[in-house]
């Protein structure tokens, strides 16, 4: 059954993708990537990792469909014609593909629990956690207890890329104010 | 816009549940999946889905802009908080143990301070930069 819905979900990620690809319409193609993140926390549902199901569906479904619309508000919604040359473009892409395919070689098998990631420091966090902090979630436990100066660093992250957004969209406008007929 | 009723009746009856959800995920967080970061996008995606449906003047008025801006800082500051005290205390920065008597209620406590400085910055994070494109566009 799983694979059954792997398969699926798989196939219906490359025709996302193919359609990305071939679409002209920029509208389309967020649409698009909206679908393609839906069916990617569908894909890590069945992978069991809720959390980052949860991320995938929120931020990427979401947020980021509405900023990228909210993006094509402002800018032209067509692609630009296709360069002529597509030989380069396409060695670069057929020769990352096939580094990333045979880095996955070397990888352990999926799921094996002998994995060396599940040598380190998983086997305390799994034991321990719930004696070191009370929280069931092992997941909230290393990301906030653990790993909170790591957590610590991703919200100044956001924090800076907010700021940094505001300053970029909010500045210009408040000199097109000043300037006047400054068209945009 | 104005003769969306099934948008506007709809969204109106899905805001509340989103909201409540968004504060299940956060507060449930120590226990299911899910947590400050979760909740921060959906309370985000509540603020946007009715700056959407009734325009955004109506969303800045339940969502003020200067909150927004304010609260994008804050979140940073209430998560530094958390790991302020150990100082003191002379341990590690971030560790909460000493935010409590018993060390393990000091870990929970903290960590839902933490989530809820990261609620706070990603919520306000995203609202805000939905209002910053939303403003360029009318301009």
């Amino acid at each position: 059954m799983e694979t059954f819905v792997n398969a699926v979900l798989l196939t219906l990620l490359a025709f996302a993708t193919l359609g990305v690809i071939w679409q002209r319409s920029l509208f389309g193609v967020v649409i698009l990537a909206g679908i393609y993140s839906f069916l990617m926390a569908s894909v890590l549902i069945v992978l069991d990792a809720v959390d980052v199901a949860m991320t995938e569906a929120s931020v990427g479904a979401g947020i980021s469909t509405i900023v990228l619309l909210a993006t094509l508000f402002l800018t032209q919604s067509r692609e630009n014609p296709r360069p002529r040359n597509v030989l380069l473009p396409l060695f670069v892409a057929a020769s990352v593909g096939a580094a990333l395919i045979w880095g996955t070689f070397s990888l352990p098998p999926f799921g094996v629990a002998d994995a060396p990631i599940h040598q380190h420091t998983v086997p305390y966090y799994l034991h321990q956690s719930i004696n070191d902090t009370g929280v069931p979630n092992v997941v909230t436990a290393v990301l906030a207890d653990y790993r909170g100066y790591d957590t610590l660093g991703e919200v100044t992250v956001i924090f800076t890329a907010g700021i940094g957004v505001m300053v970029l969209l909010r500045g210009r406008r408040r000199r097109d104010k000043k300037g006047g007929s400054a068209a945009s | 816009m104005k003769l969306d009723v099934i948008l506007r009746v709809g969204v109106k009856l899905i805001l509340p549940s989103l909201l409540l959800f968004a504060l299940y995920v956060h507060f449930h967080g120590d226990y299911g999946p899910g947590g400050g970061f979760q909740a921060g996008v959906m309370s985000a995606a509540m603020v946007i889905l009715y700056g959407l449906i009734f325009g955004i003047k109506a969303a800045k008025r339940v969502v003020p802009q200067g909150l927004v801006e304010r609260m994008v800082p804050l979140g940073v500051l209430v998560y530094l908080s958390a790991g302020i005290p150990a100082l003191f205390e002379g341990h590690h920065f971030l560790d909460y143990g000493v935010l409590s008597h018993d060390p393990v209620h000091g870990h929970e406590y903290g960590i839902l301070l933490v989530e809820t400085g990261v609620l706070i910055t990603v919520s306000s994070t995203m609202t805000a930069i939905f209002y910053a494109f939303a403003e360029r566009g009318r301009s």
